[in-house]
């Protein structure tokens, strides 16, 4: 219990400091309305976050090694901090560049961005290219196999690494590395084609039903309902051992079915929310306009509608976008996604799972399982920062 | 005996746009004393509500007050802290928005939300405060005093919702109030009970106030004082009837004499002719519930028919059976003597394109995300075939007739323009297809009265040029008077009377059509106390009760 008494000291002491700070700010500056109008709760959050980055720092320079025994949490912890100051300065550099190239529309674009959206950007850029070259960046196929297997990352012999694998390599001997280019490449493609499929067939049957109504509506929303209420993940399962059934029959690539199970399952969400925008829009006088000029459907969907509906599809796009990604990992992880030999990081972290348990004591071997892990989440993360930015755009147009 | 109340001196307020701070009030002088109602005048943009905001030492988001200073009974607002201010507010300042509706809790009952701010400020339990409300209730001849702040707002119709938030400001007898706008968004009838309440309660509390509008003759009834602001400077200020015998300022007299557009009688039509449309004693219902009883008028070429009445009366729901976006249940509509469809998408191209329809909010009209050479020139494409520079040379001519500048605008977006702007664009649009008749929704009920009068001379303009038959949607009788060849008036689905514009502004009247031409406020000051002492005060009460 001590460290509940501890952390109670901690909040009176900084209860108390923020008093001090409010009061002592108010003298200080003659009662300027920053002080003046300042909440005592504001006081206190500002306390409280400056107690906290006095604590990560100095965490941040505890030593590495305690006894010989290495301190894994102050490792990581450091990678984190590294990696975080790293990628800020590398988007912010980005920006710098987008803003002095390319032309003055591109220009105006870069310098209304924010650093998050930046790093969302860059982020996003690299993946593609990566994706798109891997071929030609991997040091080695994605199939190929060497004999020593389960190297450890860092390519330092000493810690038992080989600096010809400088991520290591799995359990079976393929090189992390290489594995990890490819990944992207069939992960994020997978992914985009499986998003886009679910986009078109929710998006244009949600308008459909926001201009047709009545019983089309009815019928369309009822079956989504039905679908929706179906764990995703459970359902895709069921449905994948299906398909693994029908792919032998009719060889058809595994790959194929994954994708329009996904596409069909998250097309649920995109109806729904195609269907809430489009009947925001249908009931607007332009619309009557059009319908009373005799246009066809047609033209009101993909002239209309579409366009006033771009900004919250997009954004949906980038968060369904993800989740399509995870879904395709976690399936994948569970051994009923993408095919080995084909690398993919779900399957990654997946195989080399094991290794997080020496997370205590070796930091470095259970980085491997961790580099797939860390390859989604920073796209994920990146992802939703652009569509953030997006968002607050588009809001931002409207009044 | 007068005592100095509100003292603003050089008020500066700047709004963020593009991330750069822009000016949008420079520099405004303004007093009032106790007990005095000040009317705040201007055309949207101007900056009135943005002032009336910092007289309570409060802007909107995104606005700051750069410079001057708001002195309310000693207190400079501007400076004040928030603890300052939050004593303040409510208690001695209160505040009276456009839209009611939008301005009270749904989930709240009335008197809850009334003895809201007197608890708050511990004035006084909220027992006393409720039977203080009903007080108040009663002073501002709500129907049913003690029982009517129970409902739910949406309980009780917008005029009652007004006059609720009038007393709820009310509550603290506070020393000045502000009213936005408050009857803007109501119909003349209703209005005229609104003015009354508030005129009353003012008086009666000896309560100071400035008033918002932009309907001069509103103002006309309230203020004291009026002060004219364009594009956040001010104009002039004088007494309220010195400034309508004698404003000083050109824009002040373009304003004032903006009400005088009328467009010459035109002959009446000799009997025999076939109108261009006819309807034949049209009912209509949305689904079980009927709307439309038995209307029959028609519409010759080249006149406009105005067709008036308070909201609900079913003028759109007429023109929704014109367009046949709904389908009468009983009766039909004669188009150049033919029958036409009763369902748009049964009539053919060209029955379509004869008729054309102008919208009120030109905001929901015109598609955001096309440009006004996309909006325009779809109809020229699609009902004539043009593509190419032929459509182009098209747009660019009817640009030209709607007097914009074709170069500068074709390629703008609908944000880009301004609302009058806009509502030419949907003119355009209109005539694009080239149609015999257009009708026109409310077109002109959204927009200050300068460029109002400006879109009506344009219509008439092009109602001679091309021939057109128009029918006008709207409940601003300055507006039938200014240009209409005949006049229906409707009333709770049916046609109460219809006849030569000449024949229905004289008497006798049909009662109803008698109650909406007198609700019309005039530039009269004396206007309000005069038709409230013809009718007898207790009459409006009536017509409140009557009202549920």
């Amino acid at each position: 219990m001590s460290w509940l008494m501890n952390l109670i000291f901690l909040l009176i002491v900084a209860a108390v400091v923020a008093w001090v700070f409010r009061f002592a700010g108010q003298k200080i500056t003659g009662n300027k309305p920053f002080f003046r109008d300042m909440p005592f709760a504001v006081a206190f959050g500002y306390v409280v976050g400056l107690l906290v980055l006095i604590g990560a720092v100095s965490y941040y320079f505890r030593p590495v090694e305690v006894n010989g025994v290495p301190a894994a949490g102050v490792i990581f912890f450091r990678w984190a901090v590294q990696g975080f100051i790293g990628f800020a300065i590398a988007a912010y550099l980005f920006r710098l560049f987008g803003r002095t190239v390319g032309t003055s529309g591109t220009r105006k674009l870069f310098r209304a961005m924010p650093l998050t959206a930046a790093f969302g950007v860059l982020v996003i850029l690299i993946y593609a290219l990566v994706s798109i070259f891997a071929g030609s960046i991997a040091p080695y196929g994605q199939e190929e196999i060497f004999a020593n297997a389960n190297i450890v990352p860092g390519g330092n012999p000493m810690m038992g690494g080989d600096p010809n694998f400088p991520l290591g390599t799995d359990q079976i001997g393929r090189d992390i590395y290489s594995r990890l280019i490819y990944g992207a490449q069939n992960t994020v493609g997978i992914a985009f084609a499986t998003t886009c499929l679910a986009f078109f067939v929710g998006g244009s049957l949600g308008f459909l039903a926001a201009i047709v109504g009545g019983w089309l509506d009815q019928i369309l929303s009822r079956a989504v309902d039905v679908l929706m209420a179906i764990p995703a993940l459970i359902f895709a399962l069921l449905l994948m051992t299906i398909a693994s059934v029908w792919s032998n029959q009719l060889g058809i690539d595994r790959t194929i079915f994954m994708i329009l199970i996904i596409a069909m399952i998250d097309s649920t969400r995109v109806y729904r929310l195609a269907r809430a925008v489009g009947q925001n829009i249908v009931v607007m006088d332009y619309i009557e306009a059009a319908k009373l000029r005799g246009e066809g459907m047609g033209y009101l969907i993909f002239k209309e509608i579409l366009p006033n509906a771009t900004a919250p599809l997009l954004a949906e796009f980038g968060l369904r976008f993800c989740f399509v990604f995870l879904t395709i990992a976690s399936l994948s992880f569970l051994g009923v996604g993408i095919q080995p030999p084909l690398a993919d990081w779900g399957t990654m972290v997946k195989d080399l799972s094991q290794f997080i348990n020496f997370a205590a004591f070796a930091p470095n071997v259970a980085t491997a399982p961790l580099l797939a892990a860390g390859a989604i989440a920073l796209l994920t993360v990146a992802v939703n920062f652009v569509v953030d930015w997006m968002l607050h755009k588009s809001s931002g147009l409207k009044d | 005996m007068t005592q100095q109340l509100l003292k603003i001196r050089g008020l500066k307020i700047e709004g963020k746009s593009d991330e750069v701070w822009k000016p949008i009030v420079n520099g405004i002088d303004l007093d009032l004393k106790k007990g005095e109602v000040l009317g705040l005048i201007g055309e949207s943009g101007a900056g009135k509500s943005t002032v009336g905001l910092a007289t309570m030492g409060f802007t909107r988001d995104g606005c700051r007050i750069s410079g001057g200073t708001v002195d309310f009974d000693g207190v400079d607002l501007v400076t004040a802290s928030a603890a300052v201010k939050r004593n303040m507010l409510g208690k001695r300042i209160a505040y009276v928005a456009q839209s009611a509706a939008a301005s009270f809790n749904p989930a709240h009952r009335l008197i809850d939300q009334h003895t809201e701010a007197p608890t708050q400020h511990r004035l006084r339990p909220k027992a006393e405060s409720e039977l203080d409300g009903m007080g108040l209730y009663h002073r501002l001849r709500l129907p049913d005093p003690d029982h009517i702040g129970f409902r739910y707002p949406h309980q009780v119709s917008g005029g009652q919702l007004q006059r609720a938030m009038t007393a709820m400001a009310m509550s603290c007898r506070p020393d000045l109030i502000i009213f936005d706008e408050p009857t803007t968004a109501l119909d003349v009838t209703t209005q005229i009970e609104v003015l009354a309440a508030i005129r009353d309660i003012v008086e009666q509390f000896d309560t100071a106030a400035i008033y918002i509008t932009h309907d001069l003759a509103v103002v006309a009834q309230m203020a004291d004082r009026i002060k004219v602001l364009l594009r956040g400077d001010e104009v002039e200020e004088a007494e309220t009837r010195a400034m309508l015998l004698a404003p000083r300022e050109d824009y002040t007299k373009s304003l004032w004499a903006v009400r005088s557009f009328q467009r010459p009688a035109k002959p009446a039509v000799s009997t025999g002719v076939t109108p261009i449309v006819s309807l034949k004693n049209v009912s209509a219902a949305y689904g079980k519930s009927p709307v439309l009883f038995d209307v029959a008028f028609d519409i010759h070429a080249g006149r406009t028919v105005a067709v008036v009445g308070e909201s609900g009366s079913g003028k759109s729901t007429t023109a929704r059976c014109i367009t046949g976006l709904l389908p009468p249940s009983q009766g039909h509509i004669e188009f150049n003597g033919e029958a036409l469809p009763l369902d748009y998408r049964k009539r053919s191209k060209d029955q379509l394109r004869q008729v054309q329809m102008i919208y009120q909010m030109a905001d929901t009209a015109l598609n955001p995300r096309s440009s006004i050479g996309d909006i325009i020139g779809r109809p020229v494409q699609f009902y004539s075939g043009l593509t190419g520079s032929a459509k182009r040379k098209r747009v660019e001519e009817l640009l030209a007739q709607i007097e914009l500048e074709p170069e500068q605008y074709i390629d703008r977006l609908p944000s880009e323009l301004s609302g009058g702007q806009k509502q030419r664009i949907g003119i355009a649009r209109a005539l694009a297809a080239e149609p015999q008749f257009i009708i026109c929704d409310e077109v002109t009920s959204a927009l200050d009265q300068l460029v109002a009068e400006g879109i009506l001379k344009l219509l008439a303009q092009l109602q001679d040029d091309l021939g057109l038959s128009y029918m006008f949607i709207t409940h601003d009788l300055a507006t039938v008077r200014a240009i209409s060849d005949e006049v229906v008036v409707m009333k709770d689905g049916r046609v109460v009377e219809q006849g030569p514009k000449a024949e229905m502004f004289q008497p006798p009247h049909h009662p109803y059509t008698d109650l909406l031409l007198s609700s019309v406020p005039e530039m009269d000051p004396d206007w309000l106390t005069n038709l409230l002492n013809g009718r007898g005060v207790d009459n409006i009460g009536d017509a409140a009760v009557g009202k549920m």
